[in-house]
């Protein structure tokens, strides 16, 4: 009997062609999508987000075109309490959130890998630029990068376990995004011109601190702006409204370019600094899942990203206690924000990953 | 093995319905607004249509109303009876938490208007209490809307006694009867009744037709304007074909519903005896006062979704909640009404069956869904925590 795959399918391109792929080699395959919140406001129509209702219907036209049956399943409470929870607390708490991250974690590789085992699926598809090898060595599957450096997804998968490693495929993951669109246009499935999703999908206006203060029916308090000595600069209106690394609209009259530096909840102030103070040198990051190894006990070099889309720098990683990690970079990097991912790489493969706690150390 | 056991979702056509509309589609096909013969023919028929109807209903020809449906229906009763209302500065509407959305959806709009909707709780059996309608009646109270049996758990309300104390106080009383019509009796006087509601397709009727009656006298509001079909209340073309296989299907359930009835409601109570079988699991709805066909249980440990896809792969048609727009389910929000955690209202299981089960469609449920029970659980990480007495049991 052929293996049955269920593929997570958001309507966009990506998912649609690994759908495609899985169903031509032979795979007895389902589509299915998350519903993952309701609009306020109906249907924001800007297309640029995921899971929002036209999304599933674009899903579930995908599906019939690519010939396989789809459900659509709802994850609302799920969503609401382990995304905009998190995000939402997470905000109010200084930190620059990733939910993204978060979703994947809890809902895709969670709650619908779970769904997909319920329903007898042998593996888990999803659209993502990325590859999952098994080390015969170690015995241990490998989370790769896709072959596609611009559009490779590792870093938000960094917190797979071997278990969802072992049942999921990445169709794309050997693919380059002109390949997937070629492929997408040659089958005429519909959304292949369509938008990529770029906005955190419940806040389609990408209004964070609007939404937050609507979500928690509370307003962030206004408080100083201070330069690292202390000294106020000026007033800011909510610590919400910032992100670390942020230049543009603090309102100061400075002598030279200021940063968001720290976000400190203590006394509800934000650190400005310039561009040099922006540097952190070293961090300590908690929640980690190694993914190449099972743990590390002594010191190991290997390269970390801390953004999304950022270069990866040499660093020194120390395992200190229990399920924490100390990255000490080689040359010191900026922007480095507490709630966010760091990824370690050696090479192209996934070392394993954490999120940047509060303790963090600049350069000056 | 294929089960077809979600009638209260759909029906299958019978074929005396589908006879009745064939010849309207390309013999009898006139306008029955037109002057000629072959128009003239087809109002004839239409007017018997309505006659035929208000038979089965204990109601007056002149009160049938065809609508494209229940949805349609409650929409047009529920904004008649406010603008009726607000004219004499009555903006209270009493109905119940369990109503379908046509009905929810419809009091929500009014509320944006100045209209105060009071949805009544409804008991852990999912009925409502004649009392507990008396109790909320207010000066300014313009309509009482409770559907007859609710199409989720079956729970049949008690209509006339409602009926009764809205007429005695001179209140409107609307019904959305889209489950029960066809399937229990309904007088339409005799339970004092002033608006109900009815969807062809829940009797085997077809799709896209229903009706709404109306007690003569109340002034209903257009939801479509056009031209003077349906007494001037609903512009449009009449639906011929569906008109006559609405009226074919409601005769032929009212004729032999003491005996379906029967029928059914024995099947209904083997499955629900051995249903119940299953630990930790829970009727839903009233054991007596329910619909012949309707079984409704909850199941701990399981989600609803995965349970329909592999009843379905096993060849039984279920349904859960009810479907939203994206196809997804929503947590039932009648589960919740009667006081069901979320986590208990997802691993909702409706079955609802017609006369053309058969015992041995009944003995092959019996023996597939607790298996396809147990299967799921064994799968279940949740199940596993609640087993270790990590996590508690609510049921």
């Amino acid at each position: 009997m052929a293996n049955k795959a269920m593929i997570a399918m958001s309507g966009g391109v990506d998912s649609g062609v690994a759908a495609l792929l899985l169903k031509n080699s032979g795979f007895d395959c389902i589509g299915a999508t998350m519903k993952l919140y309701d609009h306020p406001n109906g249907e924001s129509g800007n297309g640029k987000t995921c899971c929002s209702l036209e999304d599933i219907e674009d899903a579930r036209s995908v599906a019939i075109k690519v010939g396989i049956p789809f459900y659509a399943f709802n994850y609302m409470e799920e969503f609401k309490r382990e995304v905009m929870e998190r995000f939402v607390s997470s905000y109010e708490n200084g930190e620059t959130p990733n939910p993204c991250i978060d979703c994947n974690k809890y809902l895709k590789f969670d709650a619908l890998f779970r769904r997909a085992e319920e329903l007898g699926c042998d593996f888990f598809v999803t659209g993502h630029y990325a590859r999952i090898e098994r080390d015969e060595e170690s015995g241990r599957y490998l989370l790769k990068k896709g072959l596609d450096e611009k559009k490779d997804q590792s870093y938000v998968l960094y917190s797979m376990t071997q278990h969802q490693l072992a049942h999921t495929l990445f169709p794309l993951g050997e693919l380059r995004k002109e390949r997937v669109r070629e492929i997408a246009e040659s089958y005429g499935l519909s959304n292949a011109r369509k938008q990529e999703s770029q906005d955190i999908c419940f806040v389609p206006d990408g209004d964070y601190a609007q939404f937050i203060e609507v979500y928690t029916n509370r307003t962030s308090p206004p408080g100083f702006f201070k330069d690292t000595d202390g000294n106020v600069l000026g007033e800011h209106k909510g610590i919400i409204r910032y992100t670390v690394g942020q230049r543009k609209g603090l309102g100061l009259s400075l002598t030279k370019p200021g940063y968001v530096c720290e976000k400190r909840i203590s006394d509800n102030s934000i650190i400005v600094g310039d561009e040099s103070q922006l540097l952190v040198k070293a961090l300590v990051a908690d929640n980690i899942n190694l993914i190449s190894v099972e743990k590390l006990i002594t010191p190991i070099r290997a390269k970390a990203r801390t953004r999304y889309n950022q270069q990866e720098q040499w660093a020194t990683i120390m395992p200190t206690e229990e399920n924490k990690l100390l990255i000490q970079f080689d040359s010191p990097q900026k922007a480095v924000a507490q709630g966010q991912a760091v990824v370690l790489y050696d090479g192209d493969t996934v070392i394993g990953g954490g999120r940047i706690t509060k303790d963090i150390w600049r350069a000056t | 093995m294929f089960i077809y056991a979600d009638n209260a979702s759909t029906t299958k056509m019978s074929p005396s319905a589908i006879e009745a509309m064939l010849p309207y589609f390309d013999r009898s096909y006139g306008n029955p607004s037109s002057l000629h013969n072959l128009g003239q023919e087809a109002m004839e028929d239409l007017v018997k249509a309505r006659e035929r109807i208000a038979q089965c209903l204990g109601c007056h020809s002149k009160e049938v109303y065809f609508t494209s449906g229940g949805s349609e229906s409650d929409n047009q009763a529920i904004i008649s009876a406010a603008r009726i209302g607000s004219k004499c500065n009555k903006r209270h509407i009493i109905s119940a938490v369990f109503e379908h959305h046509a009905v929810l959806n419809t009091l929500n709009k009014l509320k944006l208007d100045g209209f105060e909707i009071e949805l009544l709780p409804v008991g852990e059996t999912g009925r409502i209490s004649p009392q507990q309608v008396e109790d909320a009646i207010r000066q300014d109270t313009c309509l009482v809307t409770i559907m007859y049996a609710n199409n989720e758990i079956g729970s049949i309300q008690p209509v006339g006694d409602i009926g009764r104390i809205c007429r005695e106080k001179s209140i409107f009383f609307h019904t959305d009867a889209v489950q029960a019509a066809g399937h229990i009796p309904i007088d339409f006087n005799k339970q004092y009744i002033d608006m109900l509601s009815l969807s062809a397709h829940k009797f085997h009727g077809p799709k896209g037709i229903g009706a709404l009656i109306v007690k003569q006298g109340i002034p209903l509001v257009n939801l479509i304007e056009g031209g003077a079909q349906e007494r001037g209340r609903r512009g449009g073309t009449e639906n011929v074909p569906a008109i006559m296989g609405m009226a074919a299907a409601l005769e032929e359930s009212c004729k032999h519903m003491k005996e379906n009835s029967w029928k059914i409601s024995e099947k209904r109570d083997r499955l629900i005896e051995a249903l119940a079988q299953i630990p930790h699991s829970v009727l839903n709805g009233d054991r007596f006062e329910r619909l012949p066909g309707n079984i409704n249980f909850c199941f701990e440990g399981i989600e609803g979704e995965s349970l329909l896809l592999l009843l379905d792969a096993k060849g039984i048609c279920a349904s859960s909640g009810s479907a939203c727009a994206s196809g997804a389910l929503d947590p039932s929000h009648v589960l919740l009404a009667l006081g069901r955690q979320q986590e208990i209202a997802q691993g909702a299981l409706r079955l609802s069956l017609s006369a053309d089960n058969t015992i041995e469609e009944i003995e092959y449920m019996v023996k597939t869904i607790p298996q396809v029970i147990n299967d799921l659980r064994s799968r279940s990480s949740r199940w596993e925590d609640k087993m270790s007495g990590k996590v508690p049991f609510y049921l």
